[in-house]
């Protein structure tokens, strides 16, 4: 019995450890990689190294590094909280875990009806990803989601999902979608239906991305009048950070903790209205009970 | 004559910028109206807060599309725009 806690501990401890090395491993690349300024300055995701391709050069950035890093972190932190599952709760962790997975499956029901309940794992980890990402500037490093490339992969596959279910009722069906409600409209539904992923990517990324250029506004704007108001003294106090403590983390607050958790919150939310709009249960029904009709009809007719 | 080309496009692009956030006033005063009718709803029915504000939330991040649409081109026009532009000018007069 104590043989078999020890190990139950020694596990524990190897998946707080994978939960908490890769973004340790984050920021020593980043401490590795980023060249010494003195300046606060703006710059987009670093480019590591770029793979020869034929077509075109695949470029490993900063951003592609960190979602990788983050979803490994997020994979550890599962299993981390699903260690050791009882049949009746026993352990905080356990609760955690019955918690989240209780709220997820709420909100996919609440939204989305009872059809589309097999989709709480993909929301789940639609809203994970997107805000432990913009989580990840807490720690100095650069949040993935503040990089089109990354946004734009998720909106689309929500894209994909989106046009799968509503060719599910066929395709001739999804074409005479368009055309509706008249068919000289037929051009603006073709626009908005490509407008739906771009402008949820747009929507997170320049949601994340506008924080981080503000919030690097304000701090070289407080580094500049913290210069200007104690430059008489003398030696190393004239460039001492007054105004740069502290006053920066209150836009933190609402930029990176705040704001982040909304767009992941809201990136999902969409997720799940537009998958469960582009689909109704009863016409799909139908569609069905229509096309056995037929294939009976022919079987008939022979 | 290079450096007045120059001129233009850098300063044409940050008044460009400038000028692309004017967008920005459309969602701020949409999002005012959306906050100030969530209010009054929270003040009528107090007891159905949670349900107006996630909704006024998401209808918050769906009107604010059309600023970060304007934010983006601002993006563009001042980290990538004077780059390209000054290769071309490079390029037509390496010609």
């Amino acid at each position: 019995m104590k043989e078999k806690n020890h190990s139950f501990k020694i596990k524990d401890i190897l998946l707080l450890l994978g939960m908490i090395l890769p973004l340790a491993a984050g920021i020593v690349i980043k401490v590795l990689t980023t060249p010494a300024s003195d300046g606060i300055e703006i710059t987009g995701a670093r480019i590591f190294f770029r793979l020869k391709l034929p077509v075109q050069d695949l470029l490993i950035t900063e951003s592609q590094v960190n979602s990788w890093l983050v979803m490994i972190s997020i994979l550890f932190l599962c299993l981390f909280l699903t260690h050791g599952l009882k049949e009746k709760a026993e352990k905080k962790r356990q609760l955690i875990a019955e918690w989240i997975v209780e709220k997820t499956d709420d909100l996919v029901q609440k939204n989305m009806g009872s059809y589309f309940a097999g989709f709480s794992p993909f929301i789940g980890a639609m809203l994970a990803l997107s805000a432990f990402s913009s989580l990840q500037s807490l720690l100095g490093l650069f949040p993935p989601t503040s990089d089109l490339n990354i946004v734009a992969g998720w909106a689309l596959l929500v894209f994909l999902l989106i046009s799968y279910y509503k060719m599910k009722c066929g395709p001739l069906h999804y074409l005479k979608s368009f055309t509706e409600p008249v068919s000289f409209l037929t051009p603006l539904n073709v626009i908005s239906e490509i407008a739906t992923p771009i402008s949820m990517a747009f929507r997170h990324y320049g949601n994340v991305m506008s924080g981080a250029v503000v919030s690097t506004l304000v701090a070289s704007a407080l580094q500049g009048l913290s210069l200007l108001l104690l430059r008489w003294l003398p030696g190393a106090l004239a460039k001492f950070p007054l105004f740069q403590i502290g006053l920066p983390a209150v836009l933190s607050i609402y930029f990176d903790l705040f704001s982040g958790c909304l767009q992941a919150f809201i990136f999902a939310m969409l997720t799940m209205l537009y998958i469960s709009g582009s689909f109704s249960p009863d016409e799909y029904n139908a569609y069905k009970a229509r096309k056995k009709r037929t294939v009976t009809q022919a079987k008939g007719g022979c | 004559m290079l450096e007045l080309s120059l001129g233009i496009i850098l300063g044409c692009c940050a008044l460009g910028a400038g000028a692309a956030m004017i967008a920005g006033i459309g969602p701020g005063i949409g999002e005012g109206n959306a906050v100030a009718k969530a209010c009054e709803a929270i003040g009528r029915q107090p007891e159905s807060k949670s349900e107006v504000t996630t909704t006024m939330l998401m209808g918050c991040a769906i009107a604010e599309t059309t600023g970060l649409y304007a934010l983006v081109i601002a993006i563009l026009l001042i980290f990538v725009a004077p780059g390209r532009l000054v290769n071309i000018l490079m390029n037509t007069l390496g010609k």
